[in-house]
């Protein structure tokens, strides 16, 4: 009897225990896009035009750099920084060069983030934009140097910075290099933070590893897409640690504001308008005037 | 497995073992026989040392892991009576509870009030599920971090000892904010205004070693390893297979003298032959004597400029192309 119980409660387990990380190929190029999560068929059109959220399930699809720039950024307002930066291979692992190249040629960008200026209803910012289709958004010496630049920028400029994460963590073919990416941007951003300045996290899916571990969880503000998994250790690594089943919920943005370890979840469609909001509210006479 | 003084050998070790085998077999013929043996016995001594030089000079960085995962090498709590005076231990993060695998306390060193930080792994079983093999919960880097805002406001240097796998990937570090903990250490520590050292001393396992890791300087001893991820995980990921760790080993570049031809750390501290586990007690006063120059080289510095030194440190690695 329990070992026929036990048949149907793995089918069950194996259910709940997958996280869609497929989802960025399984978005098509064509006419029609299928939800991952509630299996809606949306016209891709549509889709865009409603910031790549399922109109049915309010399901969030990964987007990359340049449509966080679109959905968010005040239009024509956005300048890139430092794409000329380039991996190098500095453990020479076979392959490697040519796999960023082929990312590179695939996104459009140097590297797994995209950073510059750009304005948020008029107010000026600085921004860094993980994509996790670039080698799942991991961080290697470039990822690490973009962001330190990016926050150093907004120390200069005097100009909240705001990154959105997404990363499966620090990259393992530069090997203790990406570690020590963790420290390096977490210097830059302490002395952005001695100048008085803004710094809010918007962590989306995925922000896990070395990149959860370091700057996308010392926001002055930290929020998060809805669903998103977010967490240190992968789930299957702690479910082999402790023996035990996770909750279904578990490390997804709900789960983390639950245990309080985020400000706020925020939907898509109100991004911008909270983002701007906290600015304003962080710049000096824009309260009173706006 | 073999046995050697009683410490447990590792497989690079295997020829010693069986030579020495060999002569104290011959010894003990030789004290029973008529027949004199001394002219053979001593040349295989001499191959003995020379082999033992051979082997130890040598270490390939996979018997360098294993040095650094020997169960009776020395951990914090050996290190600090040999090494401090007046150790104090200082318990708990005021917020949650008292992690064991971070042990952390005040003590002086040559007379100077210091305060003292280190993962803390057991040698034993019950001492390792007392301190959970070394892998802190958030709490251990919440007190680490309480501990250092309190050197900074005594202004006494802080020394940090890194030895663990990694911070623990379990469901509680997670529901507490595993990432929020190291995180914040690594902002926290950039800012610290009294000089910060931080020595590897066994395994420097991914962020979980980093949260102790922003120091004004990183040393490591000789055979420790400072890695992004174990071998065996890295072999697992990369090859699918982590038989393969030693391999990774090498290709990852972890070992000391690795981060150090990387300009990663400042200095290597060099370790008694075969191991700090052969002789903890000449290993400390090599640690000792490490602390004492680096400590020279820092104490002069002001708050601004240690601070500043720490920023120029960490901010010039990486390796890319403009």
């Amino acid at each position: 009897m329990a070992m026929i119980r036990d048949i149907f409660k793995r089918n069950k387990d194996s259910k709940e225990a997958t996280i869609p990380t497929k989802s960025a190929k399984d978005v098509p190029e064509g006419l029609m896009t299928k939800c991952p999560s509630c299996k809606e068929i949306t016209l891709t059109k549509d889709l865009d035009k409603n910031n790549k959220v399922c109109p049915k399930c309010d399901h969030h699809f990964k987007m990359t750099a340049y449509e966080r720039v679109n959905s968010l950024l005040d239009a024509g307002s956005f300048e890139s920084m430092d794409d000329h930066l380039k991996s190098e291979n500095p453990l020479g692992f076979p392959g490697y060069t040519e796999k960023v190249q082929a990312d590179s040629e695939k996104t459009g960008l140097n590297e797994a983030v995209l950073t510059g200026t750009g304005q948020l209803f008029g107010h000026p910012i600085v921004v860094a934009i993980m994509d996790s289709h670039f080698r799942m958004g991991s961080m290697g010496s470039v990822v690490g140097e973009k962001i330190t630049r990016a926050i150093e920028a907004a120390t200069e400029r005097k100009l909240p910075f705001i990154i959105f994460t997404a990363s499966g963590g620090a990259r393992m073919q530069e090997g203790v290099l990406s570690l020590m990416q963790m420290a390096k941007t977490s210097v830059a951003l302490k002395r952005h933070s001695n100048e008085g300045l803004l710094f809010v996290s918007v962590l989306t899916h995925p922000t896990t590893g070395g990149v959860s571990a370091s700057f996308a969880s010392v926001g002055d503000i930290n929020i998060a897409e809805p669903k998103a998994l977010i967490g240190f250790a992968g789930r299957r690594v702690i479910e082999q640690t402790v023996r035990e089943k996770l909750p279904e919920d578990f490390q997804t943005a709900e789960f983390l504001l639950a245990h309080g370890q985020l400000d706020a979840v925020v939907h898509r469609a109100s991004m911008k308008d909270t983002l701007a909001t906290i600015v304003r509210l962080h710049t000096k006479g824009a309260v009173t005037n706006g | 497995m073999a046995k050697k003084n009683g410490k447990k050998t590792m497989p690079f070790e295997e020829p010693l073992i069986q030579l020495r085998t060999k002569i104290s077999e011959l010894k003990e013929y030789t004290a029973n026989a008529e027949v004199d043996l001394s002219s053979e016995i001593k040349s295989l001594e001499d191959r003995f040392s020379k082999l033992e030089e051979e082997i130890y000079e040598n270490m390939k960085p996979w018997d360098r892991v294993q040095v650094a995962r020997h169960p009776e090498r020395p951990t914090t709590l050996d290190y600090i009576p040999l090494i401090f005076n007046d150790f104090i231990e200082l318990h708990g993060d005021r917020l949650y509870g008292d992690d064991e695998a971070i042990v952390s306390g005040i003590a002086s060193f040559h007379g100077q009030p210091v305060t003292i930080i280190g993962h803390q792994r057991g040698k034993d079983t019950k001492e390792n599920v007392r301190r959970n093999f070394g892998m802190p919960h958030p709490e251990g880097y919440r007190k680490a971090l309480r501990l250092m805002k309190q050197a900074e406001k005594f202004k006494r240097p802080i020394i940090c000892l890194i030895d663990t796998k990694g911070a623990y990937p379990g469901k509680a570090a997670e529901e507490r904010g595993q990432s929020e903990a190291i995180a914040r250490n690594l902002v926290e520590m950039a800012g610290l205004e009294v000089p910060v050292l931080s020595i590897v001393i066994g395994e420097g396992g991914s962020g979980g070693a980093l949260a102790l890791g922003v120091g004004n300087q990183i040393l490591m001893l000789e055979n420790s390893t400072f890695s992004v991820i174990s071998p065996e995980g890295a072999a697992s990921i990369l090859w699918k297979d982590s038989a393969l760790a030693q391999t990774a080993a090498e290709a990852m570049k972890i070992t000391a003298p690795d981060l150090l031809e990387m300009k990663i750390i400042e200095h290597m501290i060099p370790e008694v032959r075969g191991g700090a586990h052969h002789d903890p007690q000449r290993q400390a006063a090599i640690i000792s004597e490490a602390i004492r120059r680096s400590l020279a080289e820092l104490n002069g510095m002001t708050a601004e400029e240690l601070i500043d030194q720490r920023y120029r440190k960490f901010k010039s690695i990486g390796v890319f192309s403009e």
